[in-house]
């Protein structure tokens, strides 16, 4: 490893009910610019995988190629990570969670990684019901190859060097809600504080979870005429609906009373309790959210927050119909049909 | 006219119009002769079309046990009239044409050298049934029973086939069997039966079956403990996938949950079915795809992955006419060098040849024993005549004392002891590394899987000489490989010539070597069954002055590879090609192996001595 981060804990530091330190989530130095709003995503998904108790070695994390699918590195470094092939994150994860339904999958991917590489396993991955999180660290550019548009990025928006973009967007958000992925949250780098929640709530899901999350490239597009800086973000920003996440052993634990908006209780006894913010948007209905995104994307606006859950799912696993066990953890004795149903299909060929 | 007479020695060709219903009757003449006790050879030959285009099925019976193809048509079952002409034309002087004489034949192209064997199969089936689509199909069982009479197939054994295939359907059972008698009836009637090429039961097949390699490739996959199979549908690999589905979910389905012990997951395309295979197999379960040769091209990228991350993979490739499109529904072995050195920078891959559906058994069950013990791709690589086409082969068996090989593997109890795990690090010096599991251990064992750089301990590196001594561990890794694959199968006696040869030029090669012997050319002969080349495939090939490789490709790949791999001189490997989409005949071999060897005077004199 290129980097290492002293491992010695203080006595004193606090602990989680398994007793890991947040330390303990965390992975090895991150190489990418100082500022990107990527290093900000890996510290909310670091509190929030220490903030629900995940033991760190049941989280699987798998990415694709690019800035953000550098950062599994930088998160839970007792976790096992796979930096794949460029776009291709959504079968890698698929093969794996078919393989061991029990691991807790992070999948990372980038704006180019999915929304133009990676679209076609994108959608399929969604249409799949995969139970997983996808986080798109979305900053509307390639970066390593030094400040091209991707397909994210906003019609006109201008390019360092002030060029306009010609084409229209992607909205990853829309894509996910028209192929039934029943977790759809945006969040913004910039905003940990409505970040962890919706993470939170997303590795509680027993589905598909897509956040896409604005996060600005420091490097090539945090200028003016940029609609994915920190400053044109913050100031088109609307939080929609923001979320509370509530762990099953804290509601039961407190007789927790939601302020304003609804709880949405999770499969694993957890509750989500959204407070809306603008009194038009339904975060249960799919066509009304739609048309509200496509309201606020005419206006130049950014809804942020979680966009759209139904707790009421289907997984990857209740489609293949498998047993319960991971497959991974099948011996040979059970796979293995044996000699005599070996004789009798070659005496089918007879 | 020419006499033709022969007992148990045919080849029976069905000339039809795709998508009429003739598959079902045409095969089912092609397994009476199987029950009759004779080694047979079908051949499905058919378009890349769902209704409309020619399609043949062309039917070897050899009583001296010769499968492949033979070359040139005895008896032929004309019921195309677009390809008709031709069909004729393929008949060898004294051959038999059996047509359909409801309309009056054409006289033009009339051959004057064969016996014309009119049945009016038309008028027959539309003066029986009422249904147009009755009429159709059961147009195919007539000529099935006439058949019967003709060449003297026992009609206990068609009607015993039909009562299997139709089980518990008896009154479809009962209508068939009408339509055979209909059949057999007429041409009884009408022509002498049997004719002078015939058959007659004899016991030369024994305890073996009958069955295409894509049904034991799916097989050995559920035997060998496959749980996860991620695919795209592509002609001729798809049945591989069907099989695997059938046996799994016969016998691999939880009795008491009803549940399934696997998982199948048809991809949006290649690149996301071997993805799927590699994250499965890196999670620890085994997992494999099978696909095609324009499949490979797209899976090129994820091999790469898999090669350098180390990660076992198990790909089946059906190969079939390329480049690109090609002729999706033709053979060939031209996917070697795309299999051998896919993807970009140095990248080399294993590969098994099978030659028999029992070989396809398996290799299948053997690709995933090595896939993780080498932690690498495995590629096993058929072609559509063996994956389609059935062939007599010996029964699929596993052994009694069967153990899958894991390969290296730290658990939680070796890791929990203290072992020191580095992803990369080559403790055994045979070049193979130990992995983990994800999920293994609180603790102890993680690491980062990447494609980028990255040096023995498992870490990201940009520094050359770490990177170039993984690349070095890697051929390291390869010359294990070499010894673990199956070992060629070698006739050797000390002859200064061979043939070399793999796949299914297998079964025109055992014909073709007998004709040859009996012309006075006599060769050693190696077929290989796997890559990288072991130490007795160069020791085979520098004991002999020339070595005539065999391939179904134009450019020679294999031996090409020979050249590459063990830098043997160009001058003493003779290439023999034949590419044009259809299993290699015996004829072929035998004319064009001669016409290289012929072609030496040291060879002509040792003839003429």
């Amino acid at each position: 490893m290129s980097y290492a981060k002293p491992k010695v804990a203080h006595p004193a530091i606090a602990k989680n009910e398994l007793g890991y330190t947040r330390r303990d989530y965390e992975g090895s130095i991150s190489t990418l610019c100082a500022g990107c709003g990527h290093d900000s995503i890996s510290a909310a998904l670091i509190q929030a995988c220490y903030e629900l108790d995940l033991p760190p070695h049941q989280v699987a994390k798998i990415s694709g190629i690019g800035c953000s699918s550098k950062t599994p590195t930088y998160f839970l470094g007792a976790s096992h990570g796979f930096n794949s092939v460029h776009g291709r994150m959504p079968s890698v994860v698929t093969g794996a969670n078919i393989a061991n339904k029990d691991l807790v999958y992070v999948g990372v991917s980038g704006d180019g990684d999915t929304a133009s590489i990676g679209f076609g396993q994108f959608s399929h991955i969604v249409r799949r019901r995969l139970n997983m999180l996808y986080m798109v660290e979305n900053n509307g550019v390639y970066g390593l190859t030094k400040g091209q548009f991707s397909a994210t990025a906003d019609f006109g928006s201008a390019s360092k060097g002030g060029v306009p973009n010609p084409y229209d967007q992607i909205d990853l958000i829309q894509m996910a809600l028209q192929l039934g992925a029943t977790y759809v949250a945006r969040g913004f780098s910039g905003d940990k504080k409505q970040l962890v929640p919706l993470i939170k709530g997303a590795l509680s899901h027993p589905g598909f979870a897509l956040i896409d999350c604005i996060s600005p490239c420091v490097t090539f597009n945090n200028h003016e005429g940029s609609t994915r800086s920190y400053e044109y973000v913050r100031e088109h920003d609307v939080p929609v609906v923001t979320a509370d996440y509530v762990p099953y052993a804290k509601t039961i634990k407190v007789d927790y009373e939601p302020g304003t908006g609804t709880s949405v209780k999770m499969h694993d006894g957890s509750m989500l309790n959204l407070h809306k913010l603008e009194e038009d948007y339904d975060p249960y209905d799919r066509k009304k959210a739609i048309n509200y995104l496509l309201d606020c994307q005419e206006q130049g606006k950014i809804a942020t927050g979680m966009l759209y859950v139904n707790p009421d799912v289907t997984d990857f696993h209740d489609i293949l119909e498998t047993v319960e066990e991971p497959l991974s953890s099948l011996s040979y004795d059970r796979l293995n049909p044996g000699a005599d149903a070996l004789e009798s299909i070659n005496a089918s060929f007879r | 006219m020419p006499d033709l007479k022969s007992v148990n020695e045919l080849v029976l060709r069905f000339a039809n119009v795709n998508g009429s219903g003739s598959a079902s009757a045409n095969s089912l003449v092609g397994k009476s002769f199987f029950r009759m006790g004779l080694p047979v050879g079908p051949k499905n030959i058919f378009p890349s079309n769902i209704q409309g285009l020619p399609t043949w099925y062309e039917i070897r019976v050899s009583e001296k046990g010769y499968t492949g193809r033979r070359g040139s048509v005895d008896v032929m079952v004309a019921m195309n009239s677009q390809t008709f002409q031709q069909d004729v034309a393929d008949l060898v002087p004294g051959g038999y044409l059996l047509y359909d004489s409801t309309k009056p034949l054409n006289p033009h192209g009339r051959r004057d050298d064969i016996n014309y064997i009119g049945i009016p199969l038309t008028q027959i089936a539309v003066s029986k049934y009422e249904q147009a689509r009755h009429r159709q199909l059961f147009k195919n069982v007539i000529y099935a029973g006439a058949l019967s009479a003709l060449l003297d197939i026992e009609f206990d054994v068609l009607c015993d086939l039909l009562g299997e295939q139709f089980r518990g359907r008896d009154k479809i059972i009962e209508s068939n069997i009408d339509a055979l008698q209909t059949g057999y009836d007429y041409a009884k009637r009408y022509y002498d039966c049997p004719l002078p090429v015939r058959v007659e039961r004899r016991e030369l097949v024994g305890d073996r079956i009958l069955v295409d390699g894509n049904s034991a490739v799916g097989l050995g996959a559920v035997y060998a403990g496959a749980t996860v199979a991620g695919w795209y549908p592509i002609t001729p690999s798809t049945s591989v996938i069907d099989a695997y589905t059938k046996y799994a979910s016969k016998l691999r389905t939880d009795e008491t949950s009803g549940r399934k012990l696997f998982g199948i997951a048809q991809a949006e395309d290649e690149l996301a079915a071997i993805g799927m295979v590699i994250g499965a197999n890196w999670n620890g379960a085994r997992a494999f795809t099978a696909t095609s040769g324009p499949g490979i091209s797209l899976m090129s990228e994820f091999l790469g992955l898999a090669y350098y991350a180390e990660i076992p993979v198990v790909l089946v490739d059906v190969q079939r006419c390329g480049p690109s499109t090609g002729m999706p529904t033709r053979t060939q072995q031209s996917d070697l060098m795309a299999c051998a050195y896919a993807s970009h920078g140095d990248s080399r891959h294993v590969l098994l040849l099978p030659a028999t559906p029992d070989e396809c058994f398996e290799f299948s069950m053997l690709s995933f024993d090595l896939a993780e013990r080498l932690q690498t791709p495995v590629i096993l690589v058929s072609d559509l005549d063996l994956g389609m086409n059935d062939s007599v082969s010996k029964p699929m068996t596993v052994a009694p004392d069967y153990v899958w090989d894991r390969g290296k593997v730290a658990d939680y109890e070796m890791l929990e002891n203290g072992f020191e795990f580095y992803r990369y690090l080559d403790i055994d010096e045979d070049g193979i590394p130990y992995r983990t599991y994800p999920g293994t251990h609180p603790t102890k064992g993680a690491f980062f899987t990447r494609g980028s750089g990255h040096n023995k301990y498992g870490g990201y590196t940009e520094k050359g000489p770490e990177y170039k001594e993984n690349m070095e561990r890697l051929l390291g890794k390869f010359s294990t490989a070499a010894t673990l694959v199956p070992e060629p199968v070698i006739e050797d006696k000390g002859r200064p010539d061979a043939v070399l040869y793999f796949g299914t030029t297998l079964e025109p090669m055992v014909e073709a070597i007998d004709e040859l012997n009996q012309q006075g050319y006599s060769l050693d002969q190696i077929r290989l069954r796997g890559f990288p080349f072991s130490e007795e495939v160069w020791a085979f090939i520098n004991r002999h002055d020339r070595v005539l490789v065999v391939e179904q490709n134009r450019d020679a790949q294999m031996r090409s590879m020979l050249m590459i791999e063990g830098d043997i001189d160009p001058a003493r490997l003779i290439s023999v090609t034949q590419y044009d989409g259809m299993p290699v005949t015996a004829e072929f071999l035998v004319t064009a192996i001669t016409g290289h060897l012929s072609d030496d005077p040291a060879v002509s004199q040792r003839l003429s001595a």
